[in-house]
């Protein structure tokens, strides 16, 4: 297997060209530069489009444009950036239109700071622009799963017709890992009858709009989406598990929180504590079957979520248990990542010491 | 029996929300003509904005995509640099253009994006009831200018043209007015010509339409036309303003 | 076994590159790596410093809090973690910059003036490669041959030129 040394920010690009998108949009925030960096050396050759917007604004118009035309369009940002462009994301919902959006967060609110967070969680799974709507927003934890998910994001994104998001923080970003674009996907071609690519007098016009004045109309495409996204929590969720099958607690944790509770996992299993870890890959549909069993398994005594925020995820936690098991929540924010030390310190806290 | 006259086949067949006497209408089927005498309906990609004509996507025949307030040129950058080929213009109206959407109207003229801009300066905004546009005249009454526009309060009116030829990226700026058949013609001329210029690839080319809003004027169409050319054809002089085949010459 | 290895100075020493390196070496002797660098204003003049861990097992998180080997090459750097260092961790730093500034006895420490040495014997610029190289022959974390390979690796095919002098400098540290 050929691997190479590559950057978070630089793995989505590669990954994003093989998957066909030769058009990107963005302007420049710390900490996820290397993308548009990475693009605009590379898409010029291919004979695809970089371009530094004048704006958040209006780089995710742009992709707007670009999805239009039928082809595979991105825009990546931080967390600041990725507010402004809700605007744009909201009507590309509208509009059914399927795109890719990164969001490397960095601490918020307001400018925040610009280490890594995972701040935007609640944005980007419930709210990510005005009006009824979602994201399928997709969490990976390593660079080779950024590579992995680059494909599905694309090709989900077209196959429902909705924006995909991947939901990054500065660590992935910024980080270096082997990866190997050995075993990537062929990139799956989704056919585009409603683009607006010009209809050669041989078809009626295409519009792509997301107002409809009737209410009536209104509410039929809201509840018409919403059927759509039913299907997407029914056939998409992704979840990895990690030693959960024998565990007492169970620690629910995405991207470097999932990687810091592994590595305090391993630790407590030394100390014989029995504990495991959940770690959603998507977030939108937030993966509730795989608290199926545990929320009704004896053996489960807490669930710990570890969060880069003040508990955002742990809301959606608490949900796909109903409330069947006791929840605890370790988190920093402002761009501190808990220690794997913290982790099991409070592993052993909820497990009332070391036993064995 | 012969047909002496048919409506372009650029325009569809819906029947328009416009009121009655608004200009809205001329410059629909002006671009209509255009398309159709160039050969390019089934080319062309309109982009629509917000404001009175945001439903513009349903009238014109060719694809049309409809953008958030004041984003056009952006989608339509979007639009164009995917489909080099193509031909892609929006439709946009002062508040959508030179208000919320300034800095994609001057990143898009900068960057000389191949694309058409069809701008109608009505001097008001019409859809949200007739508040003050940012080509509102110094002294014009509106719903939120109720005592006139003060210029010391309020500040002055844009000049879209003039601003935006100091602008490396435009290939052609014009000023027209619809406000009889003279200027019409006109118009319909530099509409063509400003599509011709994004044809042979010339780059941004913007056509700003002197238009009338007698429903939020408060006057009949006839008397809309006549404050358009008494007020606004002094303030915001017909004209060409960048033309860089004249240029090359 | 296990590196959690910290490389630390000021932007512009190449600490960024020494762990560029090494990530790459522990690549290549079949082990798991990651490497996070800090990134943000410090870049820029400031004290930079980036974490490499190589592992036999799968590498859970990337940070380095506690570092089991400690590169510093500047003043700031060694204040900050040298305190941080895993009892019976190791410390390698450019004493050409740095005064000692700890009175540790649990950790194992190594002095190289190697800024002065690359002034003195034409490695301008690679103070980074005579540490990297001093560091392989102290504490033997990984071959010198599999540390040249990582570094025709690291190396850019545009600066290839550099290559040589790059590895001349390794093996001056090594050697020293």
């Amino acid at each position: 297997m050929n691997k190479v040394l590559m950057k978070g920010n630089e793995a989505i690009a590669e990954a994003a060209i093989r998957a066909g998108c030769l058009h990107f949009f963005g302007y420049p925030i710390t900490p996820q530069t290397e993308v548009a960096a990475y693009f605009s050396k590379k898409l010029p050759k291919l004979g695809g489009t970089f371009l530094q917007a004048e704006s958040e604004v209006a780089a995710i118009n742009m992709v707007l444009g670009a999805a239009s035309a039928g082809v595979r369009a991105m825009t990546s940002s931080s967390s600041p950036g990725v507010s402004l462009k809700t605007e744009g994301i909201s009507y590309i919902i509208g509009s059914d239109l399927p795109c890719l959006i990164i969001n490397v967060q960095r601490g918020g609110p307001g400018l925040g700071g610009i280490q890594p967070s995972q701040s935007d969680y609640w944005q980007a799974t419930k709210a990510p622009g005005h009006g009824d709507g979602h994201l399928l927003v997709y969490a990976p934890d390593r660079v080779q799963e950024i590579i992995e998910y680059i494909f599905t994001a694309f090709d989900k994104a077209e196959q429902y017709r909705m924006p995909a998001m991947l939901l990054l923080d500065g660590t992935l970003g910024q980080m270096m890992e082997p990866v190997s674009f050995d075993d990537i996907p062929v990139p799956v071609k989704h056919e585009k009858p409603w683009a607006t690519n010009g209809h050669k007098n041989a078809r009626e016009h295409n519009i792509i709009n997301s107002l409809y004045l009737k209410p009536e109309e209104l509410e039929i495409k809201n509840f018409e989406r919403f059927e759509r996204y039913a299907k997407v929590c029914e056939n998409e969720q992704r979840y990895e598990e990690y030693m959960t099958d024998d565990a007492e607690i169970i620690i629910v944790a995405i991207g470097i929180a999932a990687r810091v509770s592994k590595s305090a996992i391993d630790d407590a299993r030394a100390a014989g504590i029995k504990v495991g870890l959940l770690r959603p890959i998507t977030v939108f549909p937030f993966p509730t079957k795989a608290f199926d069993r545990i929320k009704n398994d004896p053996k489960v005594k807490n669930i710990l979520t570890v969060e880069l925020n003040m508990g955002q995820m742990t809301d959606d936690v608490k949900l796909a248990l109903e409330c069947k098991k006791p929840v605890e929540l370790l988190r920093h924010t402002g761009g501190i990542v808990p220690t794997p030390k913290e982790v099991f310190a409070k592993l052993c806290e909820i497990n009332g010491g070391i036993r064995k | 029996m012969s047909i002496v006259f048919q409506k372009t086949k650029g325009l569809t067949d819906a029947v328009t929300h416009y009121c009655p006497g608004c200009t809205h209408g001329i410059v629909h089927r002006l671009v209509g003509e255009a398309l159709e005498e160039l050969g390019i309906i089934g080319d062309a990609i309109g982009v629509a904005p917000v404001g009175c004509s945001v439903m513009a996507y349903n009238y014109f025949s060719c694809d049309m995509v409809q953008a958030p307030h004041g984003r056009a040129p952006a989608v339509a950058t979007g639009l164009k640099r995917a489909l080099p080929d193509n031909i892609v213009f929006t439709y946009q109206g002062d508040g959508d253009l030179a208000a919320i959407g300034t800095a994609e109207t001057v990143h898009s003229a900068t960057r000389g994006e191949n694309i058409t801009v069809i701008f109608i300066n009505n001097a008001i905004y019409g859809m949200t009831g007739g508040q003050m546009a940012p080509t509102t005249l110094p002294g014009q009454v509106t719903q939120t200018t109720p005592y006139g526009r003060d210029v010391n309060y309020s500040g002055y009116p844009v000049r879209v043209c003039e601003m935006v030829s100091t602008l490396d990226g435009v290939a052609f700026a014009q000023r027209v007015a619809v406000n009889n058949v003279k200027n019409v013609m006109a118009a319909k001329a530099a509409i063509k010509k400003a599509f011709e210029m994004q044809i042979n690839k010339k780059g941004f080319s913007i056509i700003e339409v002197l238009s009338t809003c007698s429903t939020n004027w408060g006057m009949t169409p006839v008397a809309a036309m006549k404050w358009l050319e008494d007020n606004m054809i002094p303030y915001y002089p017909l004209g060409v303003y960048k033309d860089k085949t004249k240029e090359a010459e | 076994m296990a590196y959690n290895i910290l490389f630390a100075g000021f932007g512009g020493q190449g600490v960024q590159f020494a762990a560029k390196v090494t990530t790459y070496s522990g690549m290549m002797s079949g082990m798991e790596v990651s490497l996070l660098p800090s990134y943000g204003p410090e870049m820029r003049g400031g004290t930079s410093n980036c974490a490499v861990r190589i592992d036999s097992k799968m590498i859970a998180s990337p940070i380095v809090n506690e570092p089991n080997l400690l590169m510093a090459l500047n003043q700031p750097s060694y204040d900050k973690f040298a305190e941080k260092v895993e009892a019976g961790g190791t410390v390698i730093f450019d004493d050409s910059l740095i005064k000692r500034s700890d009175t540790r006895t649990d950790i194992s420490v190594y002095p190289i003036p190697a800024t002065k040495l690359a002034r003195e014997h034409g490695f301008v610029g690679l103070a980074n490669m005579i540490a990297l190289g001093y560091m392989a022959k102290k504490t033997g974390f990984l071959s010198l041959d599999i540390i040249k390979e990582g570094l025709a690796k690291a190396v850019p095919a545009s600066k290839a030129a550099l290559l040589g002098k790059n590895i001349e400098a390794l093996e001056f540290g090594f050697n020293y």
